[in-house]
């Protein structure tokens, strides 16, 4: 188990490291200081997808659900749920706060359709898993912490 | 091409709704991970917008990063009825498409 962690971790820092010296992926800290991204999709950091997105003001709410399962035996393949009891959904954002990418997707739904998606992410570490539910010009979330096991073997 | 993502739809009517479940055969890749023999990294290929129409309506648009698994899947609801053309395209960062399309029974 451990060793295996390791060489994840290590595969994934030289990835990493490769994608900075290359010039593909910007540092951080130079993102700071430059425009803010517009692409949520390419935000390395959870403010920064959420600005990018134009979510703000987020209220958590009981009235979003995110279903995920408490351990994921695969992180590849983690199926998630979210669903809401409100009025007037017009759109559900799921937000992987732990990814290199927290900003997984975003589903805009009809009227009349039932606010409720179903879909399968990747994860790369244990974390939270964010449900963003816009109604009208509020949104409201809800947020359920999953772990994952790099075993594979269940923990 | 149209042969390498298969995309595979299931629709049903129940109460007036009509759920929608999609799995399209897509490798999904975030373009972070890297080829173990060449040591290259593997540039990102993921579907990018889905558009799910139902008699020519839209009802649902996804719009998806390199964290969605492989092979996506996806379910839904609608209000619709049966007789409904449900149809459901999709287009990658390659600039792919493929689509599928079920009448609800």
């Amino acid at each position: 188990m451990k060793r295996r962690t390791f060489l994840k971790n290590t595969l994934a820092a030289s990835a990493a490291g490769a994608a900075v010296s290359s010039g593909l992926v910007v540092p951080s800290v130079a993102l700071a200081t430059e425009e803010t991204v517009t692409d949520p999709f390419r935000a390395t950091s959870l403010d920064e997808a959420l600005k990018a997105a134009g979510i703000t003001g987020i209220e958590e709410s009981d009235q979003v659900m995110v279903t995920a399962p408490d351990l994921a035996e695969n992180a590849a393949v983690v199926p998630v749920e979210v669903a809401s009891r409100m009025e007037g959904v017009s759109e559900i954002t799921v937000i992987i706060a732990e990814n290199p990418t927290p900003y997984a997707a975003r589903f805009t739904i009809a009227e009349g359709s039932d606010a409720l998606v179903k879909c399968r992410f990747k994860m790369g570490k244990s974390g939270d898993v964010m449900g963003v539910v816009k109604v009208g010009d509020k949104y409201y979330s809800a947020k359920k912490a999953v772990k994952v096991t790099k075993g594979g073997c269940g923990g | 091409m149209a042969k390498k993502f298969k995309t595979r739809l299931k629709v049903k009517e129940k109460d007036g709704k009509v759920n929608v479940k999609a799995i399209v055969s897509h490798p999904m890749l975030t373009g972070l991970t890297k080829d173990k023999k060449t040591g290259e990294k593997i540039p990102a290929h993921y579907i990018n917008e889905v558009v799910v129409t139902a008699n020519e309506k839209v009802v649902m648009t996804a719009n998806w990063g390199g964290a969605v698994s492989k092979d996506p899947y996806i379910s839904f609801n609608y209000a619709g009825k049966s007789g409904d053309v449900v149809k459901l395209a999709w287009t990658d960062n390659q600039d792919n498409k493929g689509e599928a399309e079920k009448t609800v029974k």
